[in-house]
């Protein structure tokens, strides 16, 4: 066997080609499947009579949609089936080794979502605008505390502080914005006290190299302990001139707010929430379109190589883990300014390790982990809503809805996510 | 711009890994900087490139010294660096690699891209480079990867280009091309540096030659000098580049590969049933780039991969479906391609080190217990035999130069009776003189009728030990050919060409 001649074989130069066995996961269909059959159990054992009521419109609406009521059974029967054929599609697709798509997902979550509202409020009716809008208002703080995650992971640097930021945020707007009679000042105060906490952080996780995860954690703790103490010894006996900030107020906008359904859920808000849809628009422009943006992606990244192309990689995960403190603090200040005019001990009651989360589910890209933020804000007004009406499934059960929820969407629903490749990984130069 | 090193010295703690190195380059001139891995040309040209600061000396540019304080004064100044580890950004595209650290921006910081874009194209084109500006860098072959390192050194206007090691992760044909882009590089009036330990290459492209050694200048050698010279002054001592073999004495057909096809968790095929087979006594040696199969073919073997189908017989035993240590116990000797990462566990002794394979039975160990002394015993024997150059038994492996390390997996899996030896990459980033000591051991496990499985991607080696070539592309076999096959044709293989009259 020689080899003298070099003409190449009938498969030129690309040689041999090795193929890819499609790898579909089976987790969609089966989830698909399971709340189907759930759904259609319920309705089987636990049937309910009368009619179910969608208000479409808040009071004040300058068109009024008209209500829309449904035989709750006949109603909920229907909106199964159409679960059941989606159900049936996504299965199709999945022996043809094809994913199911977004917009499945998206139509599925919905019906299922209307067939079990129909159910749950047998004989009353269901605010939808209220639900919508109840939801963004719950949302609000998750989102920016999820794009200040966001920030911080792209850079680098794991903020597992997002709670802290959030709860010394809310402390720093109330007592100042209280001192000042200003909810722009104490909203600019909250910004202050969350960059305060991430300067700690940064001066733990890049100067001293310290695990990321254990700096925040431990940075949560300590604002628990730090505002609970200065709350029942300087807050609380001050209550009047402390802990009474000014709220700020809705301020509906001129015709966007008057479209039906999305005027009063997006457009009769607080100044806090339009600068949050300005803010989220902001970091995703500045992100991926700006060359801020470019070089946190570089140093989230492979710090080495931006380094060696002269980026100072510390300084600049500092000063992008101070925006992503600030910006998580304006989610603090929504708590005491707009929420319930008053700070009280643990507010936030974890909602910074929801924003993770949603960092997580949202794939480190900030207009997906605001999705994300939404679809928490949705599930914990949900239990919220359905308590209030006195639906049939136990009130204890419902608190778990907004958890249960995440549970599932960070560890079942996410697909394959990679976040930054230095996530976490301190910077040493040699 | 001609560049001027002088009198360098880089110390780190009680280590000098430069001592007073000194290094002239004129424009227009390739100059190659010769040495083992460990002789300094690494930690050299890092002080070079500002990542380091020279604890003595003097950078000089044009006459003028230098004082770098980061990478990035050091490419204001002109010189440009193509990274032995690319320093490119996976996730982004060639454009936004390019311009990274030197964008240009419009209003408020907006990114130009489509600048970027231009510039990519235009010095792609200059030199005939076809890198797509909007590929992502992850996707691209690693040789073009390297031109985006070249052309980001280019776009920022360099006049010294540093190559630091650039050929390790290249094919031979991908290594003929960059030594094309340098000649044009030279010819466009660039001074260059290239670093590297491979004899070949330097003279094929070098103008001058400096030789270093344990972190000082050797002295220069002439272009013309042979392979043995050059190979001498970066040794220090004679050395033999060839490896002295006896014609193999064949045995039964030992080890036998069937359709074997391995596949990973996201369902890229990295195997498609290949089979082969590995007579008693016999060396195969299986060539190829990284990355089309070989570390999967190998933890295969080992039962280290979890979806395999096929079968993998060793004296007529199956070995797909088995645990690791079945697989061990069947007599399989593992000499695995990162001894960091695989081969050795950093923090334990030479001698813990040396019973990892047979921690769980004698003669290391009874009744759970372990018996250190004759762990002892058997280390300072094979310490000695394998000429493991350590203060000791109880010395840290993490501690030891590469070549030490390798010499101590070596030591391990050569010292139970074998009945294979499957050995992946046994000479990485080792010293000249311990891959002689390697290479002799391989042919002498061959030579008590073990097959044995070499897999490398460095063509000296393959040739050097081989009784049968067999070249691996995107996990299919090309050919398997005779040990004596010539370079350019085991070459082309290596890109999936299949010579005439090779059969697959």
């Amino acid at each position: 066997m020689t080899t003298a001649g070099l003409t190449p074989a009938p498969a030129p130069t690309a040689g041999p080609v090795v193929d890819t066995v499609p790898v579909v996961s089976k987790k969609t269909p089966i989830i698909f499947g399971v709340l189907t059959v759930g759904m259609a159990l319920i309705l089987l054992f636990e049937g309910q009579s009368g009619e179910t009521t969608f208000r479409l419109a808040a009071r004040t609406d300058f068109v009024q949609l008209p209500e829309l009521t449904v035989p709750t059974m006949a109603g909920a029967w229907t909106l199964t089936v159409v679960c059941a054929l989606l159900t049936a599609e996504s299965v199709r697709r999945y022996l043809a080794r094809r994913r199911t798509p977004l917009w499945l997902l998206a139509v599925y979550a919905v019906a299922w979502m209307a067939a079990f509202l129909t159910w749950a409020a047998a004989g009353e009716s269901v605010p939808v605008v209220g639900l919508l809008a109840g939801s963004i208002a719950l949302a609000v703080p998750l989102v920016f505390g999820a794009l200040g995650g966001v920030l911080g992971e792209r850079s680098g640097v794991v903020n597992i502080a997002i709670d802290g930021q959030l709860l010394f945020g809310a402390f720093a707007a109330a007592m100042i914005g209280s001192v000042t009679g200003s909810p722009w000042v104490g909203l600019v105060a909250a910004m202050v006290a969350g960059a305060l906490v991430a300067l700690v952080l940064g001066l733990f996780a890049i100067t001293y190299f310290v695990d990321q995860v254990i700096v925040g954690v431990v940075l949560n703790v300590l604002v628990i302990g730090l505002t609970s103490f200065l709350f029942s010894q300087v807050l609380a006996p001050n209550s009047e001139s402390l802990n009474t900030p000014p709220r700020f107020p809705r301020v509906p906008i001129p015709v966007l707010g008057d479209i039906p359904l999305i005027g009063p859920v997006f457009f009769r808000q607080t100044a806090v929430v339009y600068l949050l849809y300005i803010a989220v628009a902001l970091v995703a422009f500045a992100l991926y379109r700006t060359r801020w943006g470019l070089r946190v992606r570089a140093v989230g990244e492979h710090p080495k190589a931006a380094d060696t192309v002269g980026i100072k990689v510390n300084r600049t995960r500092y000063r992008t883990i101070l925006v992503a403190g600030a910006v998580a603090g304006m989610g603090g200040a929504f708590y005491t300014l707009v929420s319930v005019p008053q700070f009280n001990r643990e507010m936030t009651g974890g909602a910074g390790y929801i924003a993770l989360a949603a960092v997580i589910f949202g794939k480190w890209d900030p207009i997906r982990a605001t999705l994300a933020a939404l679809l928490f804000g949705f599930a914990s007004n949900l239990q919220g809503v359905l308590a209030v009406l006195g639906s049939p499934v136990p009130s204890q059960f419902m608190l778990m809805l907004p958890y249960v929820v995440t549970i599932f969407a960070v560890a079942g629903l996410v697909g394959r996510s990679r976040p930054p490749a230095a996530d976490g990984v301190p910077y040493r130069k040699e | 711009m001609k560049l001027v090193l002088r009198n360098i010295t880089k110390r780190f703690g009680s280590l000098v890994a430069n001592d007073r190195i000194s290094l002239e380059v004129a424009p227009g001139e390739v100059h190659c900087l010769l040495g083992e891995n460990g002789a300094g040309k690494s930690t050299l040209m890092n002080v070079l490139y500002g990542l380091y600061k020279a604890d003595e000396g003097e950078i000089e540019l044009d006459g003028k010294v230098q004082h770098f304080t980061g990478p990035g004064d050091a490419m204001a100044a002109g010189i440009g660096m193509v990274h032995q580890h690319f320093m490119l950004i996976p996730v982004f595209t060639v454009a936004e690699n390019v311009m990274l650290g030197n964008e240009s921006t419009g209003f408020a910081g907006t990114l130009d891209i489509d600048a970027a874009r231009e510039r990519v194209r235009e010095i792609s084109e200059r030199f005939g480079f076809h890198v797509d500006p909007d590929a992502l860098v992850e996707e691209l072959p690693v040789g073009v990867q390297q031109r985006v390192e070249i052309i980001k050194a280019l776009s920022r206007d360099a006049e010294v280009l540093v190559f630091d090691e650039p050929t390790a992760v290249l094919t031979p044909q991908e290594t003929d091309e960059l030594m094309e882009i340098m000649r044009q590089l030279k010819e466009a009036g660039k001074a260059i540096v290239f670093i590297t330990h491979k004899l070949r290459e330097v003279r094929e492209v070098a103008d001058r030659i400096t030789v270093i050694r344990l972190g000082k200048v050797v002295g220069e050698a002439d272009p013309k000098a042979s392979n043995a010279e050059l190979a001498s002054m970066m040794v220090g001592r004679p050395v033999e580049l060839v490896v002295h073999k006896d014609a193999p004495q064949l045995g039964e057909d030992a080890f036998v590969v069937k359709d074997l096809r391995v596949r990973d968790a996201l369902g890229h095929v990295h195997l498609d049933g290949i089979s082969f087979t590995i007579k008693a006594g016999e060396v195969l040696c299986v060539a190829g780039v990284q990355g089309n199969g070989q570390t999967e073919l190998t933890e295969a073997i080992l039962g280290l991969q979890e979806h395999v189908e096929g079968s993998v017989t060793l004296d007529g035993k199956e070995l797909v479906g088995r645990s690791v240590r079945q697989v061990l116990d069947a007599g399989v000797g593992f000499i695995p391609e990162d001894r960091q990462a695989d081969g050795l566990v950093g923090g334990f002794t030479i001698a813990e080190n040396l019973m990892l394979n047979r921690s769980f039975r004698s003669p290391f160990a009874r009744r759970g217990s372990l018996r250190i002394a004759e762990l002892d015993e058997f280390a300072k024997t094979k310490l000695e035999e394998y000429d493991v150059r350590a203060p000791d038994i109880y010395t840290h492996a993490g501690k030891l130069s590469g070549g030490n390390q390798q010499k101590v997996v070596v030591a391990r899996e050569l010292s139970r009776d074998l009945r294979l030896l499957v050995a992946a990459q046994p000479t990485r980033g080792v010293d000249v003189g311990s891959i002689e000591f390697i290479h002799k051991q391989v042919i002498a496990t061959r030579d008590s009728g073990v097959p044995v499985l070499v897999v490398s991607t460095e063509l000296d080696e393959v040739v050097a030990l081989a009784d049968r070539i067999m070249v691996l592309y995107r996990g299919q076999v090309v050919g398997i050919v005779p040990g004596d096959t010539p370079r350019e044709t085991l070459g082309l293989m290596m890109t999936g060409e299949r010579p005439k009259d090779v059969v697959a």
